[in-house]
């Protein structure tokens, strides 16, 4: 690819989407080892500062009456509260906060991401598998927890026939594996497709004649890319507190 | 920011001599470690202010915004039983007020009755009074007219038989005009 | 030669998976389809569902992006 893009760089029409998602040292260069601050770093210390802002200094008052800035820490509250306790019942609000920081974590991440010249870092595999695949073992082991070795039963479907069991149960153990793949593939794909595409119809802008498209096409995929970032955000919560119900109650 | 060219020592695995991408950044290993470590540190951090100041707080405000609602709408229930208390007693009060002013009308009406009733005797009493002394007159009037129409008579009678050359004695005519009278 | 045939093999793959975006499309529009043809049935249930919505869309659109990853991973990556 490197030599293409050389030969590209010559006709004048230059793509590189991907270019956004590189990681490199935030204060002058050298090679990134892990305690390097990059600006994946600092992107991710700003959304940790957003979080903050948000939920503690937003609602420093303790207001009867909520501000504008809390009444939305609260909404925020409300919504993961709620999510939590509708889909994993009384027992599952013990894990609310664990599931709040995930949410509030890749929900401003993707919002700062979304500025001009930002760096996602929820577009990277790497980062939201840590946080897919946290979420599968911790589920796992807490469902081993909780349920003994009647937590297998999750992959027995007792309502189907009994010759289709044992077809179902590998079906089921298939899927379950899967979960942390798809769980962060879906994030970091979305975020990632979405980024990519606006770079791609920027590169585009440089042609006078179908520039004004471009920059419609690009005012449009924002729009559906401030959306996609909040949906995603709620799905990864809303999956998360679906694989919790599981462990939880691994009973059909 | 990543287009500008850098140094050739810095193209590694993951960028080219042009700081472009050589393949997806997102599957070059070289950074992986770093964006975990720092997303570690990240969620740590997001989770002790989550749960040691923000969420605390937050249900805290909830909580109370919840109990300050209840105890708002139960001091409205207080009120609006008062409310329905002090209407009955209205109520009553205006039955009451409306039974006392009935009997109060009752009252004036009956002694405006009585009032009227001697009125009405007093001038009955009166008007008989009145209608006997009257009836008494006429009589006497009456009795006085018929005397002095028989007297009257006797002159007349006495006149006309001297005028038509009789001569009769007022014993005889007033005996005849009697008769006649009587006849 | 024998590399820019395997080029043209890349990015004729790449344009293929944008098929797998329509599939994406059509699932997506399924969903949303449904439970709006549910929810304007029976609208005071309709609120209850959302949650299983996101839930169906995000799933749906998965798919998707799977397609659109084995698009850029032919671009850029093999």
């Amino acid at each position: 690819m490197a030599t293409e893009a050389q030969g590209e760089e010559a006709g004048g029409l230059v793509f590189h989407p991907m270019d956004q998602f590189i990681v490199e040292p935030f204060f002058g260069d050298g090679a990134v080892s892990w305690y390097t601050i990059t600006n994946a770093t600092v992107w991710m210390a700003l959304a940790v500062l957003a979080v903050f802002v948000l939920l503690v200094l937003g609602t420093s008052k303790r207001a009867v009456i909520p501000s504008r800035m809390q009444s939305v820490a609260e909404m925020a509250y409300g919504f993961i509260y709620k999510m939590v306790e509708d889909i994993c019942g009384k027992e599952g609000v013990k894990y609310f906060p664990y599931i709040m920081t995930l949410f509030m974590f890749i929900v401003f991440a993707n919002f700062l991401g979304l500025l001009p010249m930002a760096f996602t870092p929820t577009a990277h595999i790497s980062v939201t598998a840590v946080m897919a695949f946290a979420v599968f073992f911790g589920v796992t082991i807490l469902g081993f927890v909780k349920n003994g070795g009647s937590f297998l039963r999750l992959f027995w479907v007792s309502s189907a026939p009994l010759a289709l069991r044992p077809v179902l149960a590998l079906i089921e153990l298939i899927s379950y594996f899967v979960r942390p793949v798809s769980h962060s593939i879906r994030l970091a794909g979305n975020m990632m497709a979405g980024h990519a595409v606006i770079k791609v119809f920027a590169g585009f802008a440089a042609i006078a004649a179908i520039a004004p498209v471009s920059v419609l096409a690009i005012t449009a995929m924002y729009g559906l890319e401030v959306l996609v970032s909040f949906i995603q955000a709620y799905v990864f919560a809303i999956l998360t507190c679906v694989y919790l119900k599981d462990a939880l109650h691994p009973h059909h | 920011m990543a287009t500008e060219p850098i140094d050739m020592e810095m193209a590694g695995t993951c960028i080219n001599e042009f700081g472009s991408a050589i393949g997806m950044p997102q599957l070059c290993g070289e950074w992986f470690g770093n964006q975990i470590f720092w997303l570690v540190v990240a969620l740590v951090a997001i989770y002790f202010i989550l749960s040691r100041i923000a969420l605390p707080r937050i249900g805290a405000v909830l909580a109370e915004r919840q109990g300050t609602i209840t105890n708002d709408i139960a001091a409205a229930e207080d009120l609006k039983v008062k409310a329905t208390e002090a209407e009955a007693q209205y109520d009553k009060a205006l039955i009451d007020a409306r039974a006392e002013a009935q009997r109060i009308i009752e009252a004036a009406k009956a002694d405006i009755q009585a009032d009227l009733d001697k009125a009405i005797a007093k001038a009955d009493a009166e008007i008989a009074a009145k209608s006997a002394e009257s009836e008494k007159a006429i009589a006497e009037i009456r009795e006085g007219a018929l005397k002095n129409v028989e007297d009257v008579a006797k002159d007349t009678a006495q006149a006309i038989v001297a005028a038509l050359g009789g001569s009769a004695d007022a014993k005889t005519v007033s005996a005849a005009v009697d008769a006649r009278m009587k006849g | 030669m024998e590399g820019e045939l395997a080029q043209m093999g890349q990015f004729i793959g790449a344009g293929l998976t944008a098929f797998g975006m329509g599939g994406a499309a059509i699932g997506v529009g399924n969903v949303a389809g449904n439970y709006l043809a549910g929810a304007l049935r029976n609208p005071s249930a309709a609120a209850g569902q959302t949650a299983t919505l996101f839930i169906g869309i995000a799933f749906a659109e998965a798919l998707g992006i799977f397609s659109f990853l084995v698009a850029l991973l032919l671009m850029f990556a093999v």
